[in-house]
């Protein structure tokens, strides 16, 4: 009986290691065959790549530039949007709303996260472009667009979060806080926010490597025009919706080669985003036990 | 003569097997006509023909690997490419490109572009629809003085590639600047994916210019200009206009049909058509056989659809020159269905 129990445990526990193994097989699998694909046009271009603006597939001249400035930009509108709604939202949902409104609202949000990224595309090509059309002028189509469509798109990521962590905050420490005389807006500002801190920096990352990577619906109100914009109205493209654009009609191994160095690019940025948020929530983490000794 | 035998050999095995299946892939442009066709076909013969619209260059990829049955391409393979993949090549359908606009009051086929005209408008030198340079070309239209916005590709395309090949010829500059090639450096304007995003961002947005296969301007009722032929003669983007570009293509047989149709000549032919290509494994005879089929059957029956889809049948001469170039190449067992 004891054998047989021991002989599961370890199964299950080889079980669990091998997912856990397996995970990390892919990712670096991916990753080496990024290095691999994208090998012929680090070797053709080098940094260059990086810092060229030209991308003309029939003169096999390409640059990154446009796709990774566009990308970072698009991403930080997106952040400058999402965050402080975001955040209003959550802390509104975890303090301030009445019982009867906080379920509603919050399935209501919870259930943006489940629209399909075509949809906000599509959304934004019929509805938001032409509206952007009349109030900025240009065609509607840019940076700018792209950033609101994904403000939207992460909002449900980090209000989600960030009203979670808002929740953990120990009753007794706001009641002692209340007790002292603190306003709500006190509680709020200095007792939950610094608690939940961590919380709300992870959603924070978390949603800007969503914002980052998204595909479909950056590639529907970008404009994809290789080039590196005077203004946010103007068209632009990003480093997933050029690989969504352009992937299915490569014709030399240069072409090929640049795209994939593209993902690499991606993929690294990815990492180190993440890299970023695991690095601050362990340093949180080591703090509080700290303190706590 | 062995070949032979092993054709014979299997032709009489086949009709113990109805119900072959065929996969293809390639370019997106032709897709509705071969599914289309596909269909009728597999109603009369029951063979499955199943057709992935990838794009030509995954086609011309999975050909090449040997992945798929045929390749399908909107761009031709020279000799070079052909032999280094050992490939067969053939026309199997025309489509024509048109340039379509959304100008307040200004309907289908009023305005007149010349073939200069479009290539500055693309080159963004013409940035606005009162220029002199339009205005002289159309004397009698109220043409408002709003900034031109293009709409393009943003997606590699054999539609591009065949627009940009029209440009070319038409305009130095852009020889040298741009070139031809299924996907660019565009100049200037917004990119939509695929010919329905170029059809929506012509829909929507006004005081816009864009270029489209025609059987999508067909379907979403977009206004279509009038250009010039290769004389300079002003053409209107109809089907007989298209068809009469197609009657005066020169196609030889002993280059695999490698023939651009852009600018033929001809007082009436459209200037913007191409032809769409399937490939064909050289080794692979057996399945060939199937695919000619497959297409023989298309040719005899399916012009109709095609010029429902929008699309232009090949005219009867080139077909009977694919008939011949089948019978070159050893598959001239064209009546399997019967």
């Amino acid at each position: 009986m004891h054998n047989r129990y021991s002989l599961k445990e370890m199964f299950f526990e080889h079980l669990t290691r091998f997912s856990a193994i397996l995970v990390l097989f892919f990712l670096s699998a991916i990753f080496i065959v990024l290095i691999i694909k994208a090998y012929p046009a680090i070797h053709h271009f080098g940094f260059s790549f990086i810092t060229e603006q030209k991308w003309a597939p029939n003169f096999e001249l390409f640059g990154g530039l446009p796709a990774i400035y566009g990308s970072f930009i698009s991403t930080l509108i997106a952040m400058l949007f999402a965050i402080p709604v975001a955040i209003g939202i959550a802390i509104f949902l975890s303090e301030i709303a009445p019982k009867s409104l906080k379920s509603p609202i919050g399935v209501s949000i919870e259930l943006l996260a489940a629209i399909p990224s075509v949809v906000y595309g599509m959304w934004g090509l019929f509805y938001l472009a032409p509206f952007m059309r009349d109030v900025f002028g240009g065609n509607g189509l840019g940076l700018f667009t792209a950033g609101l469509i994904l403000a939207i798109m992460i909002l449900p990521f980090i209000s989600a979060i960030t009203r979670d962590a808002l929740n953990t905050t120990p009753k007794i420490l706001k009641e002692s806080a209340y007790a002292l005389g603190a306003t709500q807006w006190d509680v709020i500002k200095d007792i939950m926010i610094p608690y939940a801190k961590a919380g709300i920096v992870g959603s924070v990352i978390l949603a800007l490597g969503r914002a980052f990577g998204e595909t479909m619906a950056v590639t529907f109100v970008m404009g994809n025009a290789h080039q590196i914009p005077s203004s946010i109205f103007e068209p632009a493209t990003s480093i997933p919706s050029t690989l969504a654009n352009e992937f299915s009609e490569v014709d030399s191994e240069l072409y090929l080669s640049s795209l994939y160095l593209l993902a690499l690019i991606l993929f690294i940025i990815s990492f180190i985003i993440i890299a970023f948020a695991k690095f601050y929530f362990l340093k949180n983490r080591v703090k509080r036990k700290k303190r706590l000794v | 003569m062995l070949k032979k035998i092993v054709v014979t050999a299997f032709l009489g095995s086949l009709s113990l097997f109805a119900g072959e299946k065929l996969t293809g892939a390639g370019a997106t442009f032709p897709a509705p006509v071969y599914y289309d066709w596909a269909y009728n076909y597999k109603k009369a013969t029951s063979h499955k023909v199943n057709y992935q619209s990838i794009g030509s260059g995954g086609g011309i990829e999975q050909i090449s690997k040997r992945t798929v049955d045929f390749g399908a391409s909107d761009e031709p393979l020279d000799m070079a490419k052909l032999d280094k993949e050992k490939l067969l090549q053939f026309p199997a359908v025309i489509g024509s490109i048109v340039i379509v606009h959304n100008i307040d009051g200004i309907k289908d086929e009023e305005l007149k572009l010349s073939n200069s005209n479009i290539a500055d408008i693309f080159l963004g030198k013409i940035t606005k629809w009162n220029d002199p340079k339009i205005l002289a070309d159309n004397p009698k239209l109220n043409l408002p003085d709003e900034k031109i916005t293009v709409v393009r590709r943003s997606d590699g395309s054999g539609t591009t590639y065949n627009f940009s090949y029209f440009l070319s010829a038409v305009s130095s500059e852009w020889k040298s600047k741009v070139g031809t090639g299924k996907s660019l450096d565009w100049p200037i304007g917004i990119g939509g994916k695929g010919n329905e995003g170029v059809t929506n961002f012509v829909k929507q947005t006004p005081n816009s210019v864009g270029y489209v296969e025609n059987a999508y301007k067909l379907s979403n009722k977009l206004s279509g200009a009038t250009i010039q032929t290769a004389s300079g003669k002003w053409v209107t983007a109809r089907e007989e206009n298209f068809k009469s570009a197609a009657a005066n293509a020169n196609w030889d047989s002993n280059n695999h049909f490698y023939q651009i149709l852009a600018l033929q000549k001809g007082d009436t032919s459209y200037p913007i058509v191409a032809a769409t290509f399937i490939l064909l494994p050289r080794e692979k005879v057996e399945t060939n056989l199937l695919v000619v089929d497959f297409y023989n059957y298309s040719f005899e029956n399916g012009d109709q659809s095609a010029s429902k889809l929008g699309y232009v049948p090949l005219p009867t001469e080139t077909k009977n020159l694919i008939k011949s170039y089948w019978k070159q190449n050893n598959l001239t067992q064209n009546n399997l269905t019967k």
